[in-house]
């Protein structure tokens, strides 16, 4: 690999500069004829100067981004077993029915009568929510799992000032996703954090005592984030329930039991689910998500404008508090419009497709997928809690004690044998934690490539062979990049370089 | 004369004429990394003992820096937004955060001498 | 099932290694009074990709598509024509099927494209430094009047009468519960006195420009108002291709901008996935909310892009972030950045013309229709008209002739009265002089 050529390329890997560094004033890749406008009706607004954009022709186009994708792992190429991330397989039945244009090239405000199909699917992608989770209500206007975690706690909210109650209070296991607290938050409550116990699960005693009537409600995610399954979630309910607050599960990990849990029938009240994880809408590098929000009867009257309803004429957007039922209370209004549509039919795509049988199954694989990982590991890496497992097996640094070797370090190993890593370091309750999911999406040949190549590993690191730990990666596109230095002076744009740069 | 006084949070406080110099131990900065950023508090701000007065940040973790003693914040050390790597190169010098003039001395009693501090960490 | 490549005698293999008889033995943890039987689920079962496609193609035909005749909607949602290398570049793998770029040595693909975007967009809007985006303009909205009572301690957010309902309403759901929202009087076509409201408790102004009715504000006035008392102003643009034609907000003393990216890059999509961008001063950033990516080097000396400054965000801050966001909204992001580099300057600014133009001769033409008049004297490429008639009723006779022709006030401010004869209308580069033409004739039909 040090072999130097006189391109900087290597092969198929090319270098690839910035469109500031390859764009020219003056080019376009889109024709478009000219035309002059006065300044009549800009109220003296006239842009003065140019705004320096660059631009590129279609070809310069292609080949630039094309080039940058071939810099980034993605699940198409190969196992991403990133713990709580769900990278199962992203259908492509799906992304070609988004594109439809009664769906895509349909105008949010468009009148309701021409919009009769885009609300039928909505209303049909409601219904399978709703059936999945045995709850009555599903509010779908948030646009990720975070918005989805704050609407409920602001339906929360809406509910217990209608009982005209004061609670301030939102608990929160230790092992949460950190957007739990930053949502809780996020909503004028206080978080308390429930300490988790060694055991890995909620330890009823500590939750017992901070519960009281203040608390607004306990946030859980089941099975939570070290891949167990609460199983005291029925009791963990009433306990929640007889102190008068309601209970929040987070979604996130529902890809492990839909199909043969209903979170209804745990006692849940309110739950966001990440279609972009259990429902498979892609992740495109980090969004955009979807979380809709199912909600149980008590809580059904105060979810978020628009809601949709079906009458004689056909399907109806309310989305305004004067046109509200009988009953509805809502809280007010999460975003514009009415929700992420474009991975609402994503979502119903691979709803159909799998069926509640192939839900189910692909929730059994996820979970049997992760129970052969760490059965096939846990000898020689430690896993800090006795099994079976939920859909993501949880390993911590333990076996890597006296080594030399971090968790960073075992984790950027993997890149050079072709592997995204799994998360690391979350959950924060575990040391060193590793985090693996496989997802249903895996063949048995796939996952045994895995095993081998992990349990090589782990031994190598046990003899002492530590030199390829250190400074791994070494075949990637980048080595490990200094993020000390991109903290303390931060340089967020690109600028000419005859220009100071930002911050500097 | 002045003395030096640390928490069990790994805060340090050196006193001199009724006015406390606060930043953090070198054991703090080790279990931090590269200090990339400084929160500093306002100069002028009362802080109660054990409140919050400053937040150090690494790249990975941000921590609350709490007040040893109690007083009103008269310096801010400005250099650190420059240059906040000197947390780490000279964490109980040139790295301190902010000066306060202490409210009540006596507070300084309940805070580890040195040699205890010292034994202290060694305990962890 | 076709995504499920486990077989039986896999299965068998699997749970033999496991040492578990059944695959309900892993789901021992599970409550049995919990467990559903598959029979409890009220659902189809596992479908063909033929199914498939013939049960949402028949529902997508249930709806008129922006392209079937002429469209003349807007108010936050605008129809433009996208090159079709942007919806092919996108789909491909390495950018549609990777996560969030938590490992950079393997993602500088995602990594590189959000920093141009970051560049791109703070250029766009004439500010200092931008974001990797939020979910869409009414959120970043939102997450801008938060960011502004943290900036200024202050509580109280002064909301134009501009603002789009929507966003309006987005932001007070969450920025009540941190202090305090006073929206000023819905005043269409007018300017409106916006510093006369500031108090010693203003955290901000927002202000949008084009606002919900299309018309231009001048916001240099009002920067200067507001910065003379410690307050910061936030600027709402929900149409950015306008920042082609018009001044941007950062040259007119805004210190937030807050807006929607959508006409970039990105369909319709009956409202969402759309893409929001964050723009504001380099003295802001740590108070900024979302990702953030800046440039610095790997250990063999190359340049290479990070996520940075995270210690704002929920997974290490938690309770104490500057806001719960999670996620950015990569695609749209990545959708936007690469037609706005097929555009460049050049065919930015041309694009702006054109649209400008369009809407010009769409508002002479309809307003010689009897009894309509043009209520916004200045606009970019959407505008107002006074209506005989309610305009929800008219907007509903013009779709049964097959044209969308805008969105009726009425709509957005079901409770004002002056809102009632009010229709919103946009025209952009993809309407042709015959849809101008097609609209005139039918609103003469449907008024007379």
């Amino acid at each position: 690999m040090s072999l130097p050529t006189i391109s900087g390329d290597r092969g198929l890997d090319h270098e690839e500069k910035l469109i500031f560094e390859l764009g020219r004033a003056g080019v376009t890749g889109v024709d478009l004829s000219d035309v002059k406008v006065s300044d009549a009706r800009l109220s003296g607004l006239r842009r003065r100067g140019t705004i320096g954009l660059p631009g590129l022709s279609e070809p310069e186009a292609v080949r630039h981004y094309v080039r940058l994708s071939r810099m980034n792992y993605a699940i198409d190429a190969g196992l991403y077993p990133l713990g709580s991330c769900t990278m199962k397989h992203n259908p492509r039945l799906n992304e070609k029915l988004a594109r439809l244009p009664g769906f895509a090239d349909v105008h949010p405000l468009a009148p309701q009568s021409t919009v009769q199909g885009a609300l039928a699917l909505i209303a049909e992608l409601m219904r399978w929510l709703t059936t999945l989770t045995g709850m009555p209500a599903v509010a779908m206007s948030p646009k990720a799992g975070a918005h989805g975690e704050l609407c409920g706690i602001l339906t929360i909210r809406a509910a217990i000032e209608a009982r005209g109650e004061k609670r301030t209070r939102v608990l929160v296991p230790e092992s949460a996703h950190g957007t739990n607290p930053a949502s809780a938050t996020f909503a004028g409550f206080t978080v308390d954090e429930v300490k988790a116990p060694p055991e890995g699960r909620v330890d009823l005693e500590s939750l017992r005592g901070k519960l009281g009537p203040d608390v607004a409600a306990f946030m859980l995610t089941n099975p939570n984030t070290c891949g167990l399954f609460e199983r005291d979630v029925l009791e963990i309910a009433a306990m929640v329930h007889k102190c008068g607050a309601y209970f929040y599960a987070d979604g996130a990990n529902f890809n492990a039991i839909a199909g043969r849990v209903r979170p209804g029938d745990l006692g849940v009240d309110a739950m966001h689910i990440n279609l972009h994880k259990t429902f498979s809408t892609p992740h495109g590098g980090g969004g955009p998500g979807a979380g809709p929000v199912v909600l149980s009867a008590r809580l059904a009257p105060f979810a978020p404008l628009p809601l949709l309803v079906h009458d004689e004429k056909g399907f109806r957007l309310i989305e305004n508090r004067a046109d509200v039922p009988e009953g509805a209370k809502p809280f007010g209004r999460m975003c514009a419009f009415h929700g992420q549509m474009g991975m609402f039919v994503r979502a119903l795509a691979y709803m159909l497709s799998h069926g509640r049988d192939g839900i189910r199954q692909a929730s059994e694989d996820a979970v049997l997928s992760a129970n052969y990982v760490l059965a096939s590991l846990k000898d020689v890496m430690s896993a800090p809690f006795e099994g079976p497992c939920m859909h993501e097996a949880l390993f911590d640094e333990h076996f890597l004690h006296g080594t030399g070797v971090t968790t960073l370090d075992f984790a950027k190993v993997m890149i050079d044998e072709g592997y995204h890593p799994m998360t690391v370091y979350f959950p924060l309750v575990v040391h060193g934690a590793m985090l693996i999911e496989p997802t249903e999406s895996e063949s048995k040949e796939s996952l045994d490539r895995f095993i081998h190549v992990l349990r090589t590993m782990a031994l190598e690191a046990k003899a002492g062979k530590k030199e390829r730990f250190e400074g791994a990666p070494r075949l990637a596109p980048r080595r490990r990049l200094d993020e000390t230095a991109a903290s303390r002076k931060p340089v967020l744009r690109w600028k000419a370089p005859d220009l100071p740069k930002a911050a500097e | 004369m002045s003395e030096t006084r640390f928490t069990e949070q790994h805060e340090w406080v050196r006193v001199e004429g009724g006015e406390g110099t606060i930043g953090i131990t070198r054991y703090a900065t080790e279990q931090l990394g590269d200090v990339v950023y400084v929160e500093l508090p306002a100069i002028g701000k009362t802080i109660a003992k054990g409140a919050e007065g400053a937040v150090v940040e690494s790249v990975k973790a941000a921590s609350e820096v709490y007040a040893p003693v109690g007083g009103t914040v008269t310096a801010v050390n400005e250099a650190l937004g420059a240059d906040p790597a000197k947390v780490n190169s000279s964490p109980e010098e040139d790295g301190w955060f902010f000066k306060i003039k202490l409210t009540n001395a006596a507070e300084l009693s309940q805070l580890m001498s040195e040699d205890k501090y010292v034994e202290y960490v060694k305990g962890l | 099932m076709r995504y499920l490549p486990l077989t039986k005698d896999d299965r068998a293999a699997m749970l033999a290694r496991i040492g578990a008889p059944n695959v309900d033995a892993l789901f021992r943890d599970v409550p049995k009074s919990a467990e559903a039987p598959l029979s409890g689920f009220d659902l189809p079962e596992v479908q063909g990709e033929i199914e498939v496609e013939r049960t949402l193609s028949q529902m997508a035909a249930r709806s008129t598509a922006a392209e079937a005749g002429p469209f003349f909607c807007g108010a936050g949602a605008y129809k433009h024509h996208v090159p079709a290398a942007v919806d092919h570049l996108i789909q491909r793998s390495e950018f549609l099927t990777s996560y969030t770029p938590y490992q950079p040595e393997i993602s500088q693909g995602t990594l590189q494209y959000l920093f141009e975007f970051q560049t791109q967009v703070a250029l766009l809007t004439g500010m200092e430094v931008a974001n990797a985006s939020l979910y869409d303009g009414s959120t970043a909205a939102a997450e801008a009047v938060l960011m502004a009572q943290r900036v200024t301690r202050r509580p109280k957010a002064i909301l134009s009468g501009g603002l789009h309902p929507h966003y309006a309403e987005t932001v007070e759901t969450v920025a009540n519960l941190h202090g305090k929202v006073v929206r000023a009087p819905v005043v269409p076509g007018r300017a409106e006195d916006l510093a006369a409201m500031i108090d010693n408790d203003t955290a901000c102004i927002v202000v949008q420009s084009p606002d919900v009715f299309g018309m231009l504000h001048d916001l240099a006035p009002v920067a200067e108002a507001a910065h003379t008392k410690g307050v910061l102003l936030i600027a709402v643009v929900t149409e950015i291709v306008s920042l082609g034609l018009v001044e941007p907000p950062g040259h007119q003393g805004a210190d937030i901008v807050a807006a929607e990216g959508q006409s970039i890059g990105n369909g319709l999509n009956f409202g969402g996935p759309y893409v929001g961008l964050f723009a504001t001063r380099e003295k802001f950033i740590r108070q900024m909310p979302g990702r953030l990516v800046g440039e610095t080097a790997d250990v063999d000396g190359r340049r290479g892009y990070v996520l940075t400054l995270s210690t704002r965000e929920q997974h290490i801050r938690r309770d104490k972030a500057t806001s719960n966001i999670c996620t950015n909204s990569g695609l749209c992001a990545l959708a936007f950045t690469i037609h706005l580099s097929l555009l460049g300057d050049e065919g930015f600014a041309r694009l702006a013309r054109i649209n400008h133009a369009r809407a010009s001769a769409l508002a002479d033409r309809l307003a010689q229709v009897k009894g309509v008049s043009l209520i916004t004297p200045s606009f970019f490429n959407e505008f107002t008209l006074r209506l005989p008639k309610p305009a929800a009723e008219v907007v509903e006779a013009l779709a049964a002739k097959g044209i969308l022709g805008g969105v009726p006030a009425s709509r957005l401010l079901p409770a004002d009265p002056a809102a009632r004869d009010l229709l919103i209308v946009a025209a952009t580069e993809t309407n042709t002089d015959e849809d101008v033409a097609a609209f005139a004739k039918a609103l003469t039909e449907v008024l007379s």
